[in-house]
């Protein structure tokens, strides 16, 4: 190993031992972090404090700046430890810097000399700076300073500054080591706060069961009331027992069927409970509901142990076997609704009639959302009944860039042989009437 | 009520469902007669022998309800004009369509009666005579489509009522009575 002949003058410098082939040598523990080349080291006090080191390439590392002539026969190689410079200027840019090369300016001790930096290459000068700021506050000489310290202490009271732990016990969170044991931790904990949340679930299951329990007494209490007895008192009992039953229906499934709980006769009382739910529902949508919609409440009632869709619509087609008042119905587009037995087709056909019937309706005709808003339902359903509707003659439709309208349907009222005879009774009449203002 | 050029168009001409074609088959089957009496009625009145499917045709659309027959619905009522023997399609696009608002033997009828009244029993009168000669003027033989004379009366030299020779162009194709 080569090393440097003179020595540093002005006391900034301290000479770097290089190799044989010119690259530094490094301390333990010492990294490198930057090289640049075509760097000079100038004093600009006036008269400068230290002869100008120039034309070198700059090397950074986590303990030292160095700094190795490109010519070795003008100066040596020459080093300034990041523990001596006391302060680093900020370097603001400006117009005039733009023409100049970079500089950096800092501060060493001792003797609070200023030396600045000069970047006459093309390097990555912001690069540069950046790093020369992280390893002189990353101060990685202090490490081994203490540790140098430590072990110089004869005999320690056994609590040594080493590695992972510091002198008060708690893990330091330096290096690789350090990076690994904060993930670590971050990973328990996040755990351990997992294991909490569950504790907390565990306590909620605990607690609904409970409930469960009880709401299963009240009903069987309800169930075993007799139920055809005369006496007002009974009639009173039966009422309130009614409401109760009802409100328990409505806030939520009690003891859901599950398929533990029923075993093999699963479906069946699936089925039997889904026919009592679907009343309230059903009555709140107008006597038809489609099986989408009732698969979300029923679902939502029951809270957990959700069924799937194809539960649900076994259970409601095993309902024709069970003497239940209500059924499936499979519309020709596809679309299944549940239906109360006594909703008929009828119903729905004299409520259109009536909505078409109108003078108003007579003239414009009725869209699927019109029909939806009127009669109080869907409008996927209201669709559903218009074309039911046109289906049985009673409405006939109109295609136009406006969109698909319903009309009464007068072809019928329509004398083949003399195209011009409107009858004074009849729809037709009504309709003529209605429409007279447009008539040209 | 609305009149197109002077024909006198029915109420249900302004109900919108009128123009579409209906899907139920009931519904549709009235809709179909309908369509179909109301086109004969009108190209009897206007002496229309062609409707061109492609072209606008006046009893296809109405301004006043903002409606008009698609292509699908023109066909279909053409179509089943056609099925009735009260139309002919002259190409196989189905484009154009003859109206038979008289049928061919009522045409033929039409044609007897005409040399009757004009005691051209048996004369010889050129085909173009038939349909624009002084005798027609002001009967329903004025202005016939030639393809439809044609027609009627080769269905009546089948009978053996008159006899088409060729002259030496297409105006002189000619007719010799023999009613």
């Amino acid at each position: 190993m080569a090393s440097g002949s003179s020595i540093g003058v002005g006391g900034v410098f301290v000479n770097a031992e290089v190799t044989t082939s010119g690259r530094p040598v490094l301390r333990l523990n010492e990294v490198e972090c930057f090289l640049l080349s075509s760097v000079d080291f100038d004093s600009e006090d006036d008269p400068p404090r230290f002869t100008a080191l120039k034309s070198g390439n700059l090397i950074l590392t986590t303990h030292r700046l160095i700094w190795i002539p490109s010519q070795s026969n003008v100066a040596v190689p020459s080093s300034i430890p990041l523990a001596a410079v006391t302060h680093i200027f900020s370097h603001k840019k400006s117009i005039k810097s733009m023409f100049h090369s970079p500089r950096i300016r800092f501060q060493t001790d001792p003797g609070s000399i200023v030396v600045t930096i000069v970047f006459r290459g093309k390097g990555d000068f912001d690069g540069f700076l950046t790093k020369f700021w992280e390893c002189w506050r990353g101060r990685a000489w202090e490490e081994e300073d203490k540790s140098e310290s430590e072990t110089s202490r004869s005999g320690g009271s056994g609590t040594v500054a080493q590695g992972l732990y510091g002198n008060d016990g708690t893990v330091r969170m330096v290096g690789l080591a350090g990076i690994l044991r904060k993930e670590q931790e971050q990973w328990e904990s996040t755990d351990k706060s997992l294991q909490d949340a569950f504790q907390d679930l565990n306590a909620l299951m605990s607690k609904a069961k409970e409930m469960v329990s009880l709401a299963e007494k009240m009903r069987q209490k309800l169930l075993s009331a007799p139920s055809s007895q005369n006496s007002s008192t009974d009639d009173e009992e039966m009422g309130s027992k009614e409401e109760m039953q009802q409100w328990m229906l409505s806030v939520g499934i009690i003891s859901p069927v599950t398929k533990e709980s029923a075993g093999a006769l699963y479906h069946q009382e699936l089925s039997r409970q889904l026919a009592d739910f679907v009343r309230i529902p059903l009555e709140q949508a107008g006597g038809m509901i489609s099986l989408t919609d009732m698969y979300y409440h029923f679902n939502r009632a029951r809270g957990t142990e959700l069924i799937s869709p194809d539960d649900l619509w076994k259970a409601c087609t095993l309902w024709e076997k069970f003497d239940v008042p209500v059924m499936l119905r499979k519309f020709d587009s596809g679309v299944m609704v549940i239906q109360n037995k006594s909703h008929s087709d009828e119903e729905v056909m004299s409520r259109i009639r009536m909505l078409v019937t109108k003078t108003e309706t007579l003239r414009a005709g009725v869209t699927a959302s019109d029909a939806a808003l009127t009669l109080k339902i869907a409008p996927a359903m209201a669709k559903e009944h218009l074309l039911t509707a046109e289906t049985k003659g009673l409405l006939c439709r109109d295609m136009s860039p406006d969109g698909l309208r319903f009309y009464f349907n007068l072809f019928p009222e329509i004398d083949l042989t003399n195209l011009h005879i409107v009858k004074d009774f009849g729809t037709y009449g009504e309709w003529v009437k209605a429409t007279s203002i447009l008539s040209v | 009520m609305q009149k197109l050029a002077d024909f006198k168009l029915p109420q249900f001409f302004n109900y919108p469902p009128y123009f579409t074609l209906q899907p139920v088959r009931d519904t549709r089957e009235k809709q179909i007669q309908l369509w179909k009496e109301l086109i004969l009625d009108y190209c009897k009145s206007q002496k229309t022998f062609l409707i061109c499917v492609e072209e606008d045709f006046p009893l296809f659309s109405n301004s006043a309800i903002d409606r008009s027959l698609s292509h699908e619905a023109k066909e279909t009522f053409l179509s089943a004009i056609v099925g009735e023997g009260r139309a002919e399609w002259l190409d196989k696009g189905h484009r154009k369509c003859l109206i038979l608002w008289h049928r061919i033997q009522d045409w033929a009828d039409i044609i007897l009666q005409f040399v009757r009244d004009n005691g051209l029993e048996d004369s010889v009168m050129t085909v173009e005579e038939i349909r624009s000669g002084t005798e027609s003027h002001g009967t329903e033989l004025q202005g016939i489509d030639r393809t439809i004379l044609m027609r009627a009366l080769k269905l009546l030299e089948n009978k053996g009522k008159l006899a088409l020779f060729k002259g030496t162009s297409a105006d002189d194709e000619g007719v010799k009575f023999s009613v």
